[in-house]
């Protein structure tokens, strides 16, 4: 229970103190996983829309295959990733290992498959209610789908939320393909694994504290949007 | 009157099952078509058809070409409209985008279209917010915006009260007046009689009759189903 105690006292003097190094922490922690979920939403909300109105053979196949990788486990990214990005692999030319940008790299594929199979979800429920009527008025089907993401926005806002979450909670993938190298590229869970196997136990569990007030922030600040009357927002002139 | 659409000896199946068999019928410019018949006896499909949502399974559809070469501009309104989660004027402005309005015609249109329906002063309101009534209407100036040959209109009035009804017959009927075609699908005779000017009666997705309103509904010597039909009878018994 002390350790409890300990940490969330420890937690709050880190985030009262402003430690320098815990916000650079935070930070690259927001930014490798804010990148990641950028890249991952242009590819999995176009794979998703794409796999909601596509008609082809194979395609129940690779929608299973989508929906399999769901449960890709991160250390299993990090490893595919370390092999392409070291010396030897094929993309060892770059020299983006133990960077940023791999770990953006790796967390991207990591969320790929998870925006785009909600997002699928989402498109093929509104085009139950829609598709027909889009279509008659003269929409192609993945104008439809990119029409219907407009409309469930919110919905593909909290996809969104979900693949943050899932990024910036990982540690296997940027532990492998980015080191976990102080003042480069540790971020917020490489941190608590680093505390925790150096036995502060009590600093792992402030960081985790850290951690999970920063997403839940994040979520009150989307959720406070969420509120705003639909046709407010949005971009269509 | 020039033809607009032509059906020659058209099927549709789903699968196994025959939705609509055998149907000729030609569409002519100016004509009030209403479909009747209940329910699964292919109004739907056939409005579908006619509108080239679906394609006949055998037989052929053929749109005569109006101006300048082009097929005929048609419209559909569903007995619930589907409107994006947008404003109002987004949800006119895209129907128009989608119908290939130029960009410079765009802004009377939508004005005209507003005007048409009495909306104007709900432009900015977001469309799911609207009642019944006015999301029907703003479907029907969506409809109107796009300056159609013709007006597919699957019960446009089914879900609507009766001051919503009235509202919606009074704007579908100043459509014909317009010069629009219209096709429409309905389980009321009341509003058969008072807006067309040819019914055709399906039963099992084979045209039965198709005769000017006042025969269809005086004529005491139609088949014996559209007879039962018009007196209320179920056909299994």
């Amino acid at each position: 229970m002390n350790a409890f105690t300990d940490s969330l006292g420890l937690a709050a003097r880190l985030i009262t103190q402003a430690d320098a190094n815990l916000w650079r922490i935070v930070g690259l922690s927001l930014q490798v996983s804010g990148s990641a979920c950028a890249i991952g939403a242009l590819a999995g909300l176009a794979l998703g829309a794409w796999l909601a109105v596509a008609r082809f053979a194979g395609r129940s196949l690779l929608i299973a295959g989508v929906n399999t990788l769901l449960a890709l486990p991160s250390v299993v990214v990090g490893l595919i990733v370390y092999l392409l990005l070291s010396r030897s692999g094929p993309l060892g030319s770059w020299g983006i290992l133990f960077t940023p940008q791999a770990m953006v790299i790796a967390q991207s594929i990591l969320v790929v498959p998870l925006i785009a199979a909600l997002a699928r979800e989402l498109v093929v429920e509104a085009l139950r209610e829609g598709g027909d009527q889009l279509q008659a008025m003269g929409a192609r089907p993945m104008l439809s789908a990119a029409l219907l993401l407009v409309h469930e926005r919110r919905g593909v806002l909290t996809v969104m939320l979900t693949a943050f979450g899932r990024a910036v909670a990982e540690v296997g993938a940027v532990m492998i393909v980015g080191g976990n190298i102080d003042g480069v590229t540790r971020v917020m869970t490489t941190a608590i694994a680093l505390e925790t196997s150096k036995g502060d136990l009590p600093l792992a569990l402030a960081l985790g504290l850290v951690l999970l007030g920063v997403v839940a922030m994040i979520n009150g600040v989307v959720g406070l949007t969420q509120r705003r009357p639909l046709a407010a927002t949005g971009g269509l002139g | 009157m020039t033809v607009l659409v032509e059906l020659d000896a058209a099927s549709v199946h789903f699968g196994r099952v025959r939705a609509l068999h055998d149907i000729s019928l030609t569409l002519r410019r100016g004509e009030r078509l209403a479909l009747v018949g209940a329910n699964g006896s292919g109004k739907t499909t056939l409005l579908r058809l006619l509108n080239g949502l679906i394609e006949p399974t055998s037989g052929r559809r053929q749109w005569h070409p109006q101006r300048a070469g082009r097929p005929p501009v048609s419209a559909f309104v569903f007995q619930r409209p589907f409107l994006l989660h947008l404003s109002v004027r987004r949800n006119l402005r895209l129907a128009l985008w989608l119908a290939g309005v130029p960009a410079g015609a765009r802004a009377t249109r939508l004005a005209g279209a507003l005007e048409r329906v009495g909306l104007q002063a709900l432009v900015d309101r977001p469309a799911r917010s609207l009642s019944g009534g006015q999301q029907q209407r703003l479907a029907l100036a969506r409809a109107w915006a796009v300056q159609p040959d013709i007006v597919f209109l699957d019960e446009p009035t089914a879900s609507l009260d009766p001051t919503a009804k009235r509202e919606v017959e009074a704007l579908i009927e100043q459509f014909g007046r317009d010069g629009m075609t219209l096709v429409m699908s309905s389980h009321n005779l009341g509003q058969v009689k008072r807006l067309a000017d040819r019914v055709l009666h399906l039963e099992g997705g084979r045209l039965v009759v198709d005769a000017p309103t006042e025969r269809f509904f005086t004529d005491g010597g139609l088949p014996i189903e559209t007879m039962q039909f018009l007196r209320g009878e179920l056909p299994w018994r």
